[in-house]
């Protein structure tokens, strides 16, 4: 039970992490355009990004690993998403009157707006190997497991966000929705840990 | 008997084929595109695309350069019925420069900014096409909306601006919302024109109009055959009535004969009824999936 959750909980923030790089090339679009250097700048900022996040969650791992601090994590990325919409328009205003390179007014703008979001969402992988690791014989056998469900995730947030949800929704619907799911699978681990 | 009806077959291949295949003269793959030129004995074509069936992005006659191969350039000449003088003239998209330089020869005195994202447009523009920039045709190498932008905080403003960004293989999505528009909107001030070369044809058509209408109200809707391109023609000192316009065609008629355009028929045909479904969706920054909804088709 807690490997069924633990893993969807991966698979979810693999999904989050895709949509949310596929949306800020789009957002960034309309003030840096939308050629190559935007997405390498959006690229950049969610590596640094989830890298210090990986190496942060890992470290949380070793203080009292448990479910209930694993959906802590969840409702500070839902609350570092939801914000985005709102700042968007304001953040990229000033960075392209401040730089007038392109390239870099879209490595300052991705940095300021999406690399808190990415931090967060990066601490979830290494802390859920933590939680589900029974014994050092099996810890790979354990995090190959996960690697794969959170990757499968990040495939179908790819796919979902680009064939289907750019066509339906607003960006900032999406971005709702993708803070919305956080928010609900943090009160779901929050529950399952209240009744261990 | 066989040999020689083979043969047949494959002279006639020959015949038929040969005026539709050009000789490639150059290829170059840039940041965006392939980019290929082709000539067809004396007509120059600067393409976009390695598939045959793409239409051809800008066209010169060798033997008469100034002359415009294309409906759809012709047609974007139209701008000239709605700004008859204009001073300053921003054009987004170079392609082979044809548009901007025969608009230098009319009208010398204007100063014309052409926004080009590709540089190795550019350059080919110069090369195989005659392009050459000036004092009064400045090349910008950046992107549509960015130089929009900062056009807008140095507060420039344009008597007629031309959008001829879509090439047709791949559109630019975030210069077809309505944020975008209402940015060139400031850009026109209150008496400036706006030429948009546009689509006619899925479901696009529908989600371009109500964005064009949902910036600017009434709108020039020009269609003509063979070109299967709607020219959306905007003024922002309300449109003038068709005896105004067929005024003004005479008064260009002789001087855009030189270029094949035949401005005296276009008063007729530039329409402001509404053929498109009203419901479909703005394009808005934050809705604008362009690419997909053109491999749509329409409703009706």
């Amino acid at each position: 039970m807690k490997n069924l959750l633990v893993s969807s909980l991966a698979f979810t923030s693999g999904f989050v992490i895709m949509s949310l790089e596929l949306l800020g090339g789009r957002l960034l679009a309309p003030y840096f355009g939308s050629s190559i250097y935007v997405w390498g700048s959006v690229i950049t900022v969610f590596m640094l990004a989830l890298s210090a996040g990986y190496l942060t969650g890992g470290w949380l791992s070793l203080f009292n690993p448990s479910l209930k601090r694993f959906s802590l994590i969840f409702f500070s990325s839902a609350a570092t998403l939801y914000p985005l919409a709102m700042i968007t328009e304001p953040v990229m205003e000033r960075v392209f009157e401040a730089f007038t390179d392109p390239r870099w007014g879209s490595l300052v703008a991705a940095l300021v707006l999406f690399a808190l979001p990415t931090f967060i969402l990066g601490l979830i992988s290494p802390y859920a190997v933590r939680l589900l690791v029974v014994n050092v014989d099996r810890a790979g056998n354990t995090a190959g497991n996960l690697y794969f469900v959170s990757t499968i995730g990040s495939a179908l947030g790819t796919l979902a966000t680009s064939f289907y949800f750019v066509l339906w929704f607003q960006m900032d619907t999406i971005i709702f929705l993708l803070s919305g799911m956080l928010l609900v699978l943090g009160f779901v681990s929050w529950m399952a840990a209240r009744s261990r | 008997m066989k040999r020689s009806a083979a043969m047949l077959v494959t002279l006639a291949a020959l015949v038929i084929t040969s005026p539709l295949q050009g000789r490639i003269i150059h290829r170059e793959q840039s940041l965006y595109q392939t980019i290929l030129v082709d000539d067809t004995g004396s007509r120059r074509c600067l393409q976009f695309s390695v598939r045959r069936d793409q239409r051809n992005q800008s066209c010169i006659d060798l033997k008469h350069p100034e002359q415009m191969v294309f409906t759809y350039t012709q047609m974007m000449m139209a701008g000239l019925l709605l700004a008859p003088d204009p001073k300053n003239i921003l054009i987004i998209g170079l392609g082979g420069g044809t548009l901007p330089l025969a608009l230098n020869a009319l009208l010398p005195e204007a100063l014309i900014d052409i926004v080009e994202i590709d540089a190795v447009v550019v350059r080919v523009a110069e090369e195989y096409f005659g392009f050459q920039s000036s004092e009064h045709l400045q090349v910008f190498e950046t992107d549509g909306r960015i130089f929009t932008k900062r056009a807008i905080m140095r507060h420039d403003q344009y008597d007629l601006i031309i959008l001829d960004a879509f090439n047709g293989d791949y559109i630019p999505e975030h210069l077809m919302t309505r944020e975008y528009l209402q940015e060139t909107r400031t850009l026109l001030g209150s008496k400036g024109t706006l030429v948009a070369n546009t689509f006619s044809q899925s479901r696009l058509y529908d989600h371009e109009s109500v964005t064009y209408a949902s910036v600017f109200g009434d709108y020039f809707n020009f269609k003509q055959y063979p070109s299967s391109n709607r020219i959306i023609l905007v003024s922002m000192a309300g449109l003038p009535t068709v005896d105004v316009l067929k005024a003004r065609a005479t008064r260009w008629r002789d001087r855009l004969r030189a270029y094949r355009i035949p401005i005296h028929n276009y008063p007729d045909r530039m329409s402001r009824t509404i053929d498109w479904d009203r419901d479909a969706r703005v394009l808005t920054d934050q809705y604008a999936p362009a690419n997909l909804l053109r491999s749509r088709n329409r409703h009706r």
